[in-house]
């Protein structure tokens, strides 16, 4: 469990002050995998810098398992950060060491044995999928195979929690779903505490559990990513839900469609979460004496399940019991856009 | 042909003075890098985002790396008269151009050092943090290999301006191809002897130049 309250950051410089993290107040559960998004600018970076005091904080406490952080003395945090892992947009490996030996560095710091260190680090390289690239220098590798090495590196000494830094933002989109699954299968197999820093939803969307908003130092939003993903409160959550699900511009189109498709009934189906399994479609198609034409939409899958909308035409002689079959027995929720009868 | 040419040449003479300015260069370039290395990183180490960011301190280590650098090398060596007899027991002969060459390059390539550890990326460094690294780990494990080539070449120059140095302790009694080429060339007037004594100064630069690169481009796996 990590534990932060009130914990503030204050840049001074000798003419201004910028408060980049202000009285901020959260609670991360063990093995959660917890996303912090916003803009650049946020403080997001800091929040997250602050968490290991790579910045002091200037007010607050941060307990990590019970022990405070923001109260250890410089020989205490060093121990300390050894349990706390760290990943970085820029990968920030030694160019000077090979793939084995930058994984090695942080044994090498905690005093670890020859023998054992050669033996964890080759546990690792098999972990995140480097084997045969065990002397290749980070010059010598691809973004996601340094981005893997980083990886490697900051489990090495079985770290309770792993901190991510825009650790996907210099990748593209493939690589970054490969380190994305990468991380998840990180924390299911060794139940590690994900914190995770971005600007893309999209990141959220696919492995966080819970998620905060940041704007200008504080959390404006936060909970299930579910929750947050269905009702949006702030403008600045909203205008990331649209990163993912796109904005309201079907909506207009709705009109359109109803010109063109005016028998049966044109239906919006909401899929909210744990709906994937169902098969809700084709249930429908094989039940009912129903034709189902899918005329739109988009649905996209979240660590809680699918989340998003399609809207469908239904026609035949069996539609209301199908309709009532999508009312009672499912938990998508349903609405009738267009009525032909 | 040759020996009709350079008439007034003592080959052994030749030979020892070449010995001679060897023996001088490296062994002040061990010492330059030593002492550069430890200035660089105090340098560095004291500056404003450092790791022992120290202003009064940073300041007062700039202000003696300046004010050696910019005391003319042949004033420095009659100004370490007194320190040179001190410690070597006398002001003549190889071992006593050492003080001052070493004094002379060590606030030089100080600078470069300084200018070589601002060049490693900040990110690693900070990761390094975040590992729970000690400073002397940061020091040795990060910042000194991550700096390698471009403290190899730096010590390469600083090589070469030390080769120079030798020659101008060499005019007044330090020995060496500079004393040679003064003494037993110019004095005399024997300007073969100056013309071959140049011709391998020119030589051994180009000897340190060369195996210099080479290091450097070989550590250098970015």
């Amino acid at each position: 469990m990590i534990s932060i309250e009130g914990l503030s950051k204050v840049f001074t410089s000798n003419k201004s002050s910028v408060t980049a993290v202000e009285n901020l107040d959260l609670n991360i559960n063990d093995g959660d995998i917890f996303g912090v998004i916003g803009y650049s600018g946020a403080g997001k970076s800091t929040f997250v810098r602050l968490l290991n005091r790579l910045e002091e904080p200037t007010g607050g406490s941060i307990k990590i398992n019970n022990e405070d952080i923001t109260a250890m003395t410089a020989r205490q945090l060093r121990i300390a950060r050894q349990d706390i892992g760290m990943i970085f947009q820029h990968f920030n490996l030694l160019w000077s060491r090979t793939v084995e030996d930058n994984i090695a560095f942080p044994l090498e710091i905690a005093g670890v044995a020859k023998m054992d260190k050669q033996k964890r680090v080759q546990e690792l390289i098999d972990l995140v999928g480097l084997s045969g690239k065990e002397k290749a220098y980070p010059s010598q590798l691809s973004g996601g195979q340094k981005q893997r090495v980083g990886i490697a590196r900051a489990l090495a000494n079985n770290p309770k929690v792993l901190l991510c830094d825009e650790a996907t933002s210099a990748l593209d989109p493939e690589t970054t779903n490969s380190i994305l699954d990468l991380l998840v299968d990180i924390n299911k197999q060794f139940g590690l505490t994900i914190i995770l820093i971005t600007h893309e939803m999209h990141v959220i969307r696919k492995i966080c559990n819970h998620v905060a908003v940041m704007e200008s130092g504080k959390v404006v939003e936060q909970g299930e990513v579910m929750d947050v993903f269905l009702h949006p409160r702030q403008h600045v959550t909203k205008k990331f839900v649209e990163q993912v699900m796109g904005n309201g511009e079907e909506d207009e189109n709705i009109h359109g469609l109803t010109e063109v498709y005016t028998e049966g009934e044109i239906i919006r189906l909401h899929f909210i979460g744990e709906t994937t399994n169902q098969a809700l479609i084709s249930q429908l198609a094989k039940n009912y004496e129903v034709e189902i034409n899918i005329l739109q939409g988009k649905i996209t899958q979240t660590q809680a399940g699918a989340y998003g909308t399609l809207i469908v035409q239904i026609a035949g002689n069996e539609l209301d019991e199908a309709v009532r079959f999508i009312k009672e027995k499912s938990s998508v929720e349903m609405e009738v856009i267009q009525d032909a009868k | 042909m040759l020996n009709d040419l350079f008439q007034s040449i003592k080959i052994e003479d030749l030979i020892e003075a070449t010995k001679e300015t060897f023996y001088m260069t490296i062994t002040a370039l061990i010492g330059t890098f030593i002492l550069g290395i430890i200035l660089g990183l105090l340098l560095f180490l004291t500056s404003k985002d450092g790791i022992w960011k120290n202003k009064s301190f940073h300041f007062v280590v700039s202000a003696v790396v300046n004010v050696f650098r910019a005391i003319p090398f042949i004033i420095l060596i009659f100004l370490l008269f007194p320190f040179t007899n001190f410690l070597i027991g006398t002001i003549r002969g190889p071992e006593a151009a050492l003080p001052a060459l070493i004094i002379g390059s060590a606030p030089f390539y100080g600078r470069l050092v300084e200018i070589a550890l601002r060049e490693v990326d900040r990110g690693v460094v900070e990761a390094a943090k975040a590992m729970g690294a000690k400073t002397r780990t940061i020091i040795f494990k990060v910042l000194l290999p991550e700096s390698m080539p471009a403290l190899i070449s730096g010590i390469t120059v600083t090589a070469i301006a030390l080769i120079g140095y030798t020659a101008m302790a060499g005019a007044i009694g330090a020995g060496g191809l500079g004393s040679y080429a003064y003494y037993s060339g110019f004095m005399r007037r024997d300007f073969d002897i100056v013309f071959l004594c140049t011709v391998l100064i020119v030589i051994i630069v180009f000897i340190f130049q060369f195996i210099g690169d080479i290091i450097a481009t070989k550590l250098d796996k970015r």
